[in-house]
C-alpha cells in the first residue's frame, strides 16, 4: 500500500479549523520562527479514513482472528469497556483538576475509580497496598525494583544483585540493571524449574531481590515456591513477583500469601485491556505492608467523611514514576472488567485459560515436543526441535499458521528452550478454535516430514512474503523521504 | 459475564482428551497452603449496571468548567475521524507486531508516525514512541549519558518539574550528577549553564516553550554545548512545531516530548504518547521499538521491526531500556491526526493558538491588578500576576465556570501569586472576554 505521504496532493485539505476571531497581531521574531513547514501529508478527510480503515485490514487482531500469543494473554477485549472510557466525563478530565481546588473535589469520580481499583487488586493479589501509576508492564518492575532499592537503603543497606532465573523474560534483566542493580541468573533444572542448588549457591547478604515469574515462562507452577521464597527472606532478599502470568491463578492462589513482596501487574493481559497495537497497557504494582511507604507519590486516599484525595506528603516515596495516576483510560477498563467478571468469573477465567491450555498441550504433545512435562498452567510450551530435523523452523511453521488465518504463538522464547512455540490460547476462544488451530499445527507437522518446502516459502496470502529482516537492519530506512 | 465460550458438554471433553477428572485437578499441583487466604471480591455484574454505576462515576467529574489549564497538557479539539479509525478493532486489539506480514497495517502505521515525528522535531529518526513525555525525557538523559560515557546533566528549570522529579526518581541510585540552572526573565539562563558545562558534562536539557510559556532559541546554547563534547536535548510541545524554530534547527541532538496534543485526549493523566528523536549518528542507541523499511522475496516494499540488537529481549541486562512496549494506539492517533490537519492545518492550528492566547494576555493584562508576565515572548500559554494567591482565584473562577489556570504556587515558592494560562485553538473570543469579566469582579470582590 502507499504511504498517507505518497497520496499527498499539493493542496488538499482533510480539517477546517474555526476561523480566527481574534484580532490579529503580529506574530514571534524571526529567530523563534521554523524555516520549512513540516512535511505533513496533503489529504483529504476520505483519503485519511480509507487509508487508515484499509491499513487496519492488514492486521491480525484478536477480533478477527486466533492470537494465542504466550505470556500476552490476548484474550477478549469487552465493548463496553471501551464505551465507558470515552465517556467524557473521564476522557476530558484534566490530570491538573485535583490541584485547583479543595484537594481533588473536581475529580471525585476518577480518584473513585483508581482508589477502588487499588483495592481490588490489592485483595486479588493479598497485597497490602497498590499503585496504578506504572505505564507498562516493564515500567511496573522498573518501579518494583525502584522499591525494593528504596527499602534496603532506607534499612541502611547497599545491596548489589538481583537474582532472575534464565527463562524469564528479557525485561526482567533489563529493569535490573537499568535500576542499578547487577544481574545474577539462575539456571533451570531438568524439570523446566528454577535450579535450587544454583539458587543457594547465589543466595547471599548482597542479593537485594530474587524476581521470578509465578506461574513461570514455561507455564509450569513451581510447587518450591514457597520454599524460594523462605530461603530470599532468610538472607534479607525480597521476592519480586512478575505478573505476566498472574491469568492463570485468579482465585487460585495470591502472590501476597505465597510471600511475594513486590508484584507487577499487566492489565492488558489478565484484565482484558486491549493491547492497542503495542500500547497503551499499564503495569500496576502492588507491595507488601513494610514497602507502602516507599509506593511513588502521589497515593490516593479516602477522606473519613469518604471523599477521595491525593496524598503528596510521603517522604520515603520514590517519588516520581509517571507524570500523574497511570493510565487511567486503561485502569478504568480493567477495573470495569473486574467488576463485570466479579469473583467467580475471575476464577472460572483462570480455571479455564488453565483447561484450553492443557487441551492444546494434550492433543500437541504428540506432534511437538513437551518443553517440560505433561501439564501446564495458562500456556504451553512445544519445541519444533524434532521438526528441525527436516529442516523446518518453529519459524517455518508460524508462518504456516498465518496463511491459515492464525496468529502464530510466540517462537523463539524462553530462550533455553530450542525451537520453542508457547502457546496461550486464553479462556475466551471457543473449543472449535481451538482444534483448527491444534489441526494445522498437526498438518505443519505432517508437511514437515513430507513437504517441508511448502513450509518454508510461507506465508504466501500475505500481502508481503517473508521480509528481508537483514537488509532492513544493515541499511536502515526508518523514515518516509520525499524524492 | 465472563466471555467464556466452554460448554459444560465441551469441558468435559477437553478433560478427558488431558486425562483429567476435574478441572480442579489441573490445579491441584498448587500446596494446599497456598490457596488464598482470603479472596473477597464483589460478585459480578451485568453489563448494564457496571456502565451504569461508571456513567454515575463520571458525572462526579467537573468537566463542565471552560479549561484554560495546560502546563504540559493541553485541550485541543479531537476530529471525529481520529476516534473512529483508532477505535477499529483490527487495530486496538492487535499486539506488538512480532509477524511483520500478518501485521504490515500496524508496521506501516508506525513508520508513517516516525516520519511525522522527524517532520515535526526536524531530526533524522524517531522510534516507535516511548510511555510519555517525563520518561521520553528520562531515557534521552540515558542515552547521553551512553553516548558520553560521562555522568554530569545539566536541566534547566524550564524544564516541566513533573518531568524533573521523575528524572531524579529513576536515577537516585545511579550516581548521575545534576545541576539545575535558573530561568531568567522568563528565559534559560545562558550565563549559569556556561558557568556549569564542563568535560564532565553528558547533556543539557531545555524545554521549548519552557513551564513558564516563555519560548525560545537554543542554538547559541546548543554550539557551546557541543564543544564541550555534551549533547543537547530539548523536551518540545508539539503543536508549537507548527510554528516554533524546530530542534533540528537549532542543532538539538536528541528531542523529546509529550504527543497528548496530537489528538489524545486528556483522560485524567493517561495514556499519553512519548516521542523521542534523534540525529542519524545516535540511533543506535535509542530506546524501545524501531520500525524499518525493506522488501519481502519478491522486492515488495514492507515493514519489519528492525535494530532489534538494542533491545530486551535479546541483549537482556546489556539492552538500552527496559522498554518492551510502546503507546501504539497513542502513536496511530497522532498520525492520523497530523494526516488530517495536513501540511497547512498544522500551521494554521499553531497560529491560532498563539493568536488567542495573545489576545488573552492583552484582555487579562486590562483586569486592575493583573500583570501579564511578558518578558519573554510566548506560544499559547503564559504567566500572570495576580494581586493576591492565586489558590484562592483558581476557587473563586470555578464558581464562575473557569478552570482559569494553573496556580504557580502549587509547583514554586515564592510564586504564589502567579497563575500559568493556557489558550488553545478550543477557546473562543467570548470565553476569553468572559474569563477576564470573571477575573476582574472575584478580584474586586
Amino acid at each position: 500500500m502507499q504511504l498517507i505521504f505518497e497520496k499527498s496532493r499539493p493542496g488538499r485539505r482533510g480539517f477546517k479549523l474555526p476561523e480566527i476571531d481574534v484580532p490579529i497581531v503580529s506574530g514571534l521574531a524571526e529567530k523563534y520562527c521554523r524555516k520549512q513547514p513540516a512535511c505533513l501529508p496533503e489529504v483529504s478527510e476520505l483519503d485519511v479514513v480509507r487509508h487508515f480503515s484499509n491499513l487496519s485490514r492488514l492486521n491480525f487482531s484478536v477480533d478477527t482472528n486466533f492470537y494465542p500469543l504466550g505470556s500476552c494473554t490476548m484474550k477478549y477485549n469487552p465493548k463496553f469497556t471501551e464505551k465507558i472510557a470515552s465517556l467524557e466525563g473521564f476522557s476530558d478530565v484534566h490530570p491538573l483538576l485535583p490541584q485547583l481546588a479543595g484537594g481533588g473535589m473536581l475529580a471525585q469520580g476518577s480518584l473513585e475509580v483508581l482508589y477502588n481499583t487499588e483495592r481490588l487488586l490489592s485483595e486479588i493479589c493479598g497485597m497490602s497496598a497498590f499503585t496504578t501509576q506504572p505505564l507498562a508492564g516493564a515500567h511496573g518492575e522498573l518501579t518494583g525494583v525502584m522499591l525494593i532499592a528504596a527499602y534496603h537503603k532506607h534499612n541502611g543497606q547497599r545491596r548489589k544483585h538481583i537474582i532472575i532465573p534464565d527463562s524469564s523474560h528479557g525485561t526482567n534483566p533489563a529493569s535490573a540493571a537499568i535500576a542499578g542493580y547487577n544481574v545474577v541468573v539462575i539456571p533451570t533444572d531438568n524439570e523446566g524449574f528454577l535450579d535450587m542448588q544454583a539458587y543457594k549457591q547465589a543466595l547471599n547478604q548482597e542479593t537485594a531481590a530474587v524476581m521470578l515469574t509465578c506461574p513461570d515462562t514455561l507455564g509450569l507452577f513451581n510447587p518450591k515456591i514457597k520454599e524460594i521464597a523462605d530461603l530470599a527472606h532468610g538472607v534479607g532478599a525480597l521476592m519480586y513477583y512478575d505478573g505476566a502470568n498472574l491469568n492463570a491463578i485468579l482465585g487460585k492462589c495470591r502472590p501476597g500469601d505465597i510471600g511475594f513482596d513486590v508484584i507487577h501487574l499487566n492489565l492488558h493481559k489478565t484484565f482484558a485491556t486491549p493491547h492497542g497495537g503495542g500500547g497503551p497497557g499499564a503495569g500496576p504494582v502492588g507491595v507488601c505492608e513494610k514497602l507502602v511507604e516507599f509506593l511513588p507519590i502521589s497515593r490516593v486516599v479516602r477522606r473519613s467523611d469518604g471523599t477521595f484525595a491525593l496524598d503528596y506528603h510521603k517522604h520515603k516515596s520514590i517519588g516520581y514514576i509517571a507524570p500523574f495516576y497511570g493510565n487511567f483510560g486503561v485502569i478504568l477498563k480493567a477495573y470495569a472488567y473486574i467488576l463485570s467478571l466479579g469473583k467467580s468469573g475471575l476464577i472460572q477465567a483462570s480455571e479455564n485459560a488453565v483447561l484450553s491450555a492443557n487441551y492444546c498441550l494434550a492433543r500437541l504433545k504428540d506432534h511437538f515436543a513437551p518443553a517440560y512435562g505433561k501439564r501446564c498452567m495458562h500456556e504451553c510450551v512445544l519445541s519444533a526441535a524434532k521438526q528441525l530435523e527436516q529442516g523446518v523452523h518453529a519459524l517455518d511453521i508460524a508462518k504456516y499458521l498465518i496463511d491459515k488465518g492464525f496468529h502464530p504463538p510466540t517462537i523463539y522464547f524462553p530462550l533455553i528452550v530450542k525451537e520453542a512455540m508457547m502457546i496461550e490460547p486464553t479462556e475466551t476462544e471457543s473449543k472449535e478454535t481451538l482444534d483448527a488451530f491444534i489441526d494445522c499445527l498437526i498438518e505443519a507437522a505432517l508437511l514437515a516430514k513430507t513437504n517441508p518446502e511448502a513450509l518454508h516459502l510461507a506465508p504466501l496470502s500475505m500481502p508481503v512474503k517473508r521480509l528481508d529482516e537483514t537488509r532492513a537492519a544493515r541499511e536502515p530506512n526508518l523514515r518516509w523521504q520525499s524524492k | 459475564m465472563n466471555y467464556i465460550p466452554h460448554t459444560e458438554l465441551e469441558k468435559k471433553e477437553m478433560l478427558k482428551a488431558i486425562g483429567a477428572a476435574s478441572v480442579d485437578d489441573l490445579f491441584k499441583h498448587i500446596p494446599k497452603e497456598l490457596r488464598p487466604k482470603s479472596f473477597n471480591i464483589p460478585e459480578g455484574k451485568s453489563e448494564f449496571e457496571v456502565a451504569e454505576y461508571l456513567k454515575l462515576l463520571s458525572r462526579k467529574n467537573a468537566i463542565c468548567l471552560t479549561d484554560f489549564v495546560g502546563g504540559g497538557f493541553y485541550d485541543h479539539y479531537i476530529p471525529a475521524a481520529v476516534d473512529a479509525l483508532a477505535g477499529r478493532s483490527e487495530f486496538y486489539t492487535a499486539y506488538t507486531p512480532y509477524q511483520p506480514e500478518c501485521s504490515q497495517g500496524w508496521l506501516q502505521a508506525i513508520y508513517e508516525y516516525q516520519t511525522v515525528i522527524c517532520e515535526l522535531t526536524g531530526l533524522d529518526v524517531s522510534n516507535a514512541s516511548l510511555y510519555d513525555g517525563g520518561t521520553a525525557l528520562y531515557e534521552a538523559a540515558m542515552m547521553a549519558i551512553r553516548l558520553t560515557g560521562r555522568k554530569k546533566i545539566i536541566v534547566d528549570s524550564g524544564v516541566s518539574l513533573i518531568y524533573r522529579t521523575m528524572l531524579y526518581s529513576y536515577t537516585s541510585n545511579l550516581s548521575i550528577e545534576f545541576v539545575e540552572t535558573p530561568v531568567v526573565h522568563g528565559q534559560s539562563c545562558r550565563e549559569d549553564i556556561y558557568k556549569h558545562l564542563d568535560d564532565k558534562t553528558a547533556a543539557v536539557i531545555v524545554q521549548n516553550p519552557n513551564f513558564f510559556g516563555a519560548v525560545d532559541d537554543f542554538s547559541d546554547i546548543v554550539q557551546r554545548v557541543h564543544k564541550c563534547g555534551a549533547l543537547a536535548i530539548a523536551s518540545v510541545y508539539p503543536v508549537s512545531l507548527g510554528m516554533l524554530k524546530n530542534p533540528g534547527e537549532m542543532g538539538i541532538d536528541i528531542a523529546t516530548g509529550e504527543g497528548q496534543s496530537l489528538g489524545i485526549p486528556l483522560s485524567f493523566g493517561g495514556p499519553y504518547l512519548g516521542f523521542i528523536a534523534v540525529k542519524k549518528e545516535h540511533m543506535r542507541q535509542l530506546p524501545g521499538r524501531i520500525v524499518g523499511a525493506t522488501v519481502d522475496k519478491d522486492n515488495k516494499r514492507g515493514f519489519v521491526l528492525t535494530l532489534q540488537a538494542r533491545e530486551q529481549h535479546i541483549r537482556r541486562e546489556r539492552a538500552t531500556s527496559n522498554i518492551c512496549s510502546n503507546e501504539a494506539l497513542c502513536a496511530l492517533r497522532a498520525l492520523i491526526y497530523a494526516s488530517l490537519l495536513g501540511k497547512s492545518g498544522f500551521q494554521e492550528l499553531a497560529r491560532l493558538n498563539y493568536q488567542k492566547a495573545e489576545f488573552a494576555k492583552t484582555v487579562l493584562d486590562k483586569v486592575s491588578g493583573v500583570k501579564v508576565k511578558r518578558s519573554a515572548p510566548t506560544f499559547n500559554e503564559f504567566t500572570v500576576c495576580l494581586p493576591k494567591n492565586a489558590d484562592e482565584v483558581v476557587c473563586q473562577m470555578i464558581n464562575k465556570g473557569f478552570a482559569c489556570g494553573f496556580p504557580l504556587g502549587r509547583f514554586y515558592k515564592g510564586l504564589d501569586n502567579y497563575l500559568l494560562v493556557a489558550v488553545t485553538e478550543k477557546r473562543t473570543k467570548e470565553e476569553i472576554m468572559q474569563f477576564a469579566n470573571s477575573l476582574e469582579a472575584v478580584l474586586c470582590s
